[in-house]
Formats: structure tokens, sequence, C-alpha cells
């Protein structure tokens, strides 16, 4: 009997992980237990199973983003494997033909995962299609980000024991966020229930499409909600185009202690981070350490990062040494 | 004052004197008169020396060659009003060459091109070129637009009167809407002076901007940025307007949105110089076939919802559309094996015109001649053209029809260099068996 035979294998049907759509209830849930028992090693001395061993994990960056891909590489060092960084400068010129191009010559290299993120919508899933092992999708334009909604949702199941029959308010740029999206599909699978809230220009009328409440005002918005989830709202989006300034938006739609009150009591706040604080947040909620779960977000993500490349590389051959 | 005569119009090809032929045992259909009938049409080198019911019940004299049609369907040759060749500049891409061979086959006898190739056709020479590389192909005829503005700018017009005097059929801006609300109102009156048409890409570019698909919930999933449909009929109501205060001659293309026939279909209640066509994606796909960001399914304006595909097919079915052309727009792998944001717009369309556009006559929208109009007198019409009858003394460009026959699209059996055209394996019904331009067979699987 070999070593590798003694890590459990598990019920996923992909091969990749590119959205949270596509996923079941079931597969969300299995994945947050893991993400559980992953994050129970991160907090001892006690070392993980070292599954990755002798794997190859690469995490290209088509953006710039030290936050994502430092917790998508110690996930994969947690776990044993080899971790590649590359972050491709992403000109504005020559811009699509560097994706396949990379892909393929990675490709080449035979890795045995590859996590990628880029600003195009559907770039993650056109790579899937051109390389032969693991994908996972660090983020892709505006359309998902699924280790971000799974470690959200393990930080709330932790807090409030559950997902099922919770409201949850997205607050901010949702058009343009694949926090949101993911988050929005992930939460309603699992049987919460999601209110998205910004000005019309960032949170159309239209996205009642994707059977969430919209509302343009924080106050109803937040009434009664168990988990307020901000947005980072990105710079380029002020400046008149979007919103006119960052102090109106802050008037309006940053979460404060008094928007905050009609939240319920025990509400938590999250943010995906990066923060602009006194933009969408106030320092004084967001340090809150009794409601504010960003930090375990963090943390979180470790744990479910690791709990993904286990589940999704478990069919892997074994690994065999002359 | 006399304009300059360059002579020489854009007609290609010098036609072989092959001697006469008689097409018999045909189902002739001419829209343009309503002639639907049993007959014969003899041609004599490149014109249509006779046609009729009648002709020959007598045997035809032996020095004519006879074809048997089997009963099939003549009709006049198709004519796409609507196409990019890509040549010059783009020639990776497609050619005059390679475009003629796929409209061939698709039963097309004339293609006019868009003036959006490299340099833009914007002066005589590129007229000339496109004529000259047309007779030199001596395939299907080639006709071209001019552009509107100086290097599809938006700024200043370009000669309207010379273009139009070596061929140029009307002035449009290509893929890009001619935004300006002067320049539009000066395009159309100033065309008037040549009695020519201003062709519109009705889209409103500050609403369109970065926008790559429908602005609706499929994008919203997608995460793509939508393009409203509004930017389409706000455009043309616009254009309406200057339209109705200048008289000009004005021709919306590929429509997509029901608003659009709306308002067109008013305008022509009112008797405005007004018409428009539409291109099969939109009655025959919806936004739901960009799926997983398939980037065959982008083009421009977007595939819109069914709504707007069954308020399509009713436009042309009460007439509003006046015609339906290819918009053939030939794209490399490269241009489309990119993320769908960055990838190009365009499906190729000459090979696929006829059959996508059979459909509707399978599904009981259309009777057969008029559909078959929309493809022939329809933009004869609009572009003023001899061709698109079956009448004595005209083009020889005929095209047999089996308009029944069961196949399925194979993109790899394209004669055009660019094969993006999301209908891989689709079936469907009914092709061209034999085309003729002025007497040249250029197709035939007729046999």
């Amino acid at each position: 009997m070999t070593a590798a035979q003694k890590f459990p294998t598990f019920d996923f049907r992909h091969q990749h992980l590119l959205g949270i759509e596509e996923l079941s209830a079931d597969e969300i849930s299995l994945l947050l237990d893991r993400s559980d028992h992953y994050a129970e090693f991160n907090r001892t001395d006690v070392r993980a199973p070292q599954i990755l061993k002798g794997r190859t994990v690469i995490n290209l960056f088509f953006e710039n983003s030290t936050r994502t891909r430092t917790s998508f590489e110690l996930a994969a060092v947690r776990l044993g494997a080899d971790v590649i960084n590359m972050t491709v400068e992403h000109s504005s010129i020559k811009k699509g033909e560097s994706l396949l191009d990379t892909a393929l010559t990675l490709n080449a290299m035979h890795p045995n995962v590859l996590i990628c993120r880029h600003p195009e919508s559907g770039a993650v899933k056109l790579l899937s299609q051109k390389v032969r092992c693991v994908v996972m999708n660090g983020g892709d334009g505006a359309h998902e980000h699924p280790t971000q909604a799974l470690l959200d949702a393990v930080t709330i199941r932790r807090r409030k024991g559950r997902l099922q029959g919770l409201i949850v308010a997205i607050c901010g740029d949702v058009m343009h966020s694949r926090v949101a999206r993911s988050n929005i599909y992930l939460l309603q699978t699992m049987g919460a229930r999601v209110r998205v809230i910004g000005p019309p220009t960032l949170v159309p009328g239209t996205m009642e499409q994707l059977g969430v409440e919209v509302f343009h005002d924080m106050e109803s918005g937040l009434k009664d909600v168990d988990i307020v989830m901000m947005l980072r709202l990105q710079l380029e989006r002020m400046q008149g185009s979007y919103v006119p300034s960052e102090r109106e938006y802050f008037r309006y739609f940053g979460l404060d202690k008094q928007k905050l009150s009609s939240a319920r009591e025990d509400a938590l706040i999250m943010h995906p981070g990066p923060m602009n604080r006194g933009v969408e947040i106030d320092s004084e909620v967001a340090d809150d350490i009794g409601r504010s779960a960003i930090q375990e977000q963090v943390e979180m993500g470790v744990a479910v990062r690791m709990a993904c490349l286990e589940v999704l590389t478990c069919n892997l051959p074994i690994l065999e040494t002359r | 004052m006399q304009l300059a005569n360059f002579g020489n119009p854009v007609m290609p090809t010098g036609p072989e004197r092959a001697g006469m032929v008689a097409y018999v045992n045909a189902r002739l259909l001419d829209p343009a008169t309503g002639m639907d009938e049993p007959g014969a049409l003899v041609t004599n080198g490149g014109v249509i020396a006779d046609v009729g019911p009648s002709l020959f019940n007598d045997l035809p004299p032996a020095t004519v060659d006879i074809v048997d049609c089997k009963g099939l369907v003549l009709t006049p040759g198709l004519i796409d009003m609507r196409t990019q060749l890509r040549e010059p500049g783009e020639e990776h891409k497609e050619t005059i060459e390679t475009a003629s061979a796929a409209a061939s086959v698709g039963g097309i006898s004339s293609m006019v091109c868009l003036p959006n190739t490299d340099p833009v056709i914007d002066d005589v020479a590129g007229v000339e070129f496109v004529a000259r590389r047309a007779r030199e192909v001596k395939a299907t005829k080639v006709f071209c637009y001019g552009a509107a503005t100086i290097g599809l700018e938006g700024r200043e017009l370009t000669e309207f009167g010379l273009l139009s005097d070596i061929g140029a059929l009307g002035f449009t801006d290509g893929t890009k809407a001619v935004a300006n609300a002067r320049v539009m109102l000066r395009a159309l009156n100033y065309a008037k002076t040549f009695g020519q048409l201003i062709i519109q890409h009705p889209e409103d570019p500050t609403l369109a901007e970065n926008g790559v698909m429908n602005g609706g919930e499929i994008a919203l999933r997608l995460g793509l940025r939508g393009i409203p449909r509004i930017a389409e009929v706000m455009m043309i109501e616009r254009d309406l307007r200057l339209v109705e205060a200048t008289g000009g001659r004005y021709h919306a293309a590929h429509i997509s949105t029901k608003e659009a026939v709306e308002v067109i279909r008013q305008a022509k209640e009112r008797e405005l110089p007004v018409t428009c066509d539409t291109t099969p994606p939109y009655f025959t796909l919806n936004e739901l076939a960009i799926g997983d960001y398939r980037t065959f399914t982008k083009l421009s304006p977007p595939l819109r919802t069914e709504e707007d595909r069954e308020a399509i097919i009713e436009g042309l079915v009460d007439g509003t559309i006046d015609a339906i052309a290819s918009d053939h727009a030939p794209h490399d792998q490269d241009s489309k094996r990119v993320p769908f944001a960055q990838a190009a717009d365009g499906i190729v369309g000459l090979e696929t015109l006829l059959p996508l556009s059979l459909a509707l006559v399978h599904k009981g929208h259309l009777d057969l001649p008029s559909l078959i109009g929309k493809l022939t007198c329809g933009p004869a019409d609009i572009l003023r053209l001899a061709e698109g009858r079956l009448k004595k003394g005209r083009p020889a460009d005929i095209v047999i029809i089996n308009p029944d026959k069961p196949w399925r699209i194979n993109v790899e059996e394209f004669r055009s260099k660019s094969k993006n055209a999301p209908y891989e394996d689709m079936p469907v019904q009914g092709r061209a068996v034999r085309t003729v331009v002025e007497g040249r067979v250029l197709h035939d699987e007729l046999q």
C-alpha cells in the first residue's frame, strides 16, 4: 500500500473549480466541511497531511493581487506542493494573445494545478479548455471568484452556525463584482436570502433577475439583516462615471455605525479586502472586533483554498518514485 | 457642373459569350413580378433572353444547351447587400476570391461590400480597386459602398458624387455608426444631390461603449458588460428626425430589436424614405446562444432576447424589414480564441444566408416568394440595381434552389477563409444547387 492511498477521495463532479454557479449544495457543503477541517490545522502546530507532496501548483495571475496570490500559495505550500508564482503584466495592447499562449506553454510543463486570475470574464474557463491540469478560478473579470464566496460562507457558518435562512446584504459595486456574483449563487444555493444595496448605477434594478432583492438605500436594505457584506469600490468607478465622489458615496452608501444600526444587533460585518476606509466602510465599524469578521475571512481563505486543492486533486494518479 | 466621368462602373465581370442556355422544367419564381409558375428561362451570354411559362411549349431549338431543372425553383441570383470582404488589408481573413467562392455556393450572385477595409474605401481609388479585383477574379459580382466620412472617422464627408459616378451604391461608415448628428444631417442632405442612400449602423456608441453583449440577465450572470437594447432604437429615432428634416434616403442596417422594428414600421406608415435589413443571426438565435462565453456568437449588434427575435420575424412578415443580408464578417482564429470581451465581432454568413433564411419558410412564417423577395428584388430596389429580376434583357444572374433538401452545416467545408460561425452541425433545409452569374456557372450540384 502506497502512502497516497491513505488520503480520502470525495464525491465532486468537476475537474475544475471555475465558478459557484455550477456547484450543488452538497458540493458546497463538502468544501465548507473540509475547510473547517483545515482551519483547525492552521490554528495549531500540527502539520496538515502532505497530500500535494511532489505536485506542482502554478499561480498564474494576470492581475496584481498580493493578498489572494499569497493565500493560494500558502494553501498549496501547507499541503506540501511546489508552488510557482507567475504574474503576467497585462498590457492592454496584446492582452488577448498572451492568455492562450501562456496557457499552452505552462501546459507543456505538466503542472498539476493552475490557479488563474484574469481581468476578463470567462478567461479562466477558456484557459481550462486548453490545458490538461486542474484549473482553479482565482477571479475572472466581473464573473466569479469562487474561493472568496466559499471563505465567506465558512466564516458565516462558523459564526452563525448555519447559512440557511439568514438574510445577507451585499452592499456597493455589485454590478462589477465577481465576489458579489459568487456569493449570490452560493448563498442562494444554501438557502440564504440575499439583498443587494447600492445606487442604481452600481446596483441596477435588473439585478432582481438574479433572484435577489434590490435596495437603493442602506437604511431599508440593512433592516433586520444577519450579515452585511461590503464590497470594495474600485477607484476608477468614482470620478463621476458611476458615483460623483468618494465623500458623496460614503455619505449615502458607506457603512458606518448609524447605518449599521438598522441591521440586527448581532449582524456580522464582512469585506473581501482590501478596504477603502472612509469610502465604503468606516474604520470604527471595520475594526469592531465583536462584529467585524474581516480578519477571520482572511484566515479562512487559506483553509478554503486548501480544501479546494484537496478535493480537486484527490483523484490524481498516485505519484511513484523511482 | 459636369462631374468627371471615370467610366468603368463597378460592373466587375465581362460576360463570357457562352451561347444560349435553356433552363427548362423549372418553377420560375420572380418576386419582383409575382411570377410563380412552371416554365423555362433562356440565357444568351450574359443576359436573360427570354423567360416564361409558355416558353418551349414545343421543343427548344437544337442549338440551345438544355438544362433540366427537375422542377426545382429558379429565382434571380441572391443579392447580399452587406458583406465584409477584408480585401484590401486583411487578406488572411478573406479575399474577394474566397468570398466569391463562398457566395457562389450560397446562391449569391451579387455582393455589396462595406468600406471598412484597410485602407478605407473613401476615395475613387478604393472603389476602383474593388472593381478591378472583382474583374480579375471574375466570379460573383462585387459592388461596394463608399465610406460616409473620410477614414470612417465620423467627421468629414467623402466625395459622394465622384464615388457614386464610379459605382458606389451608397454611403456608410460600415460597422461604426455615424454618431454626430450634424454630420448625419449633412450626409443625408448632400446625398440627395446624387439620389444616394445613407446606410447606418444603428447603435448609439456612447451607450454601447465597452459593451460586448446584450444588456440583461445573461450579461449580468456572465459578468460581461451589456449594450442596452435602447442603444439601437435611440439612434434610429434620432436619424428618423433627420430624415424627416432632409428627405434623404436612409437605410438602417442589421436591425436586432423589437423597438427598432416598431419605429421603422411607423416611419414607413408616415412614408419616410426609410428601409432596413436584418441578418440571419437575429431571427435564428438569441442571447442564450452565448452559453459559456462562445465568442463565435459575438457580433454587433449583439444577439438579443427571444422577444426581439420574434419581433424581427414579425417585421419580416409584415414587410417592415425589406431585406435579409448575410452581414458576412470573417475573422481568423486568433481574433476569436480570446476572452469574450476581447473577441472580434461578427459571423461568416455567405454560405448560410439562404438555408438559415429558408427556415422562415419551413417554419411557416413566410411563403417562399416573400422570402426570396427579401434576398433579391428587396435589396435590388433599395440599391436601384438592375439585378434581382427574371426579366428579358436583364443580367443572367440566376440561382436554382432546392428549397427542401436537408443537410447539416459543416463549417470546415466553408469556402470562406474564415470559419467563425456558431452553426456547427446545425440541421438546415434547402440550398442553392446552381449559381449562374452573367451566364457563367459558378456553382453546380444540380446533377
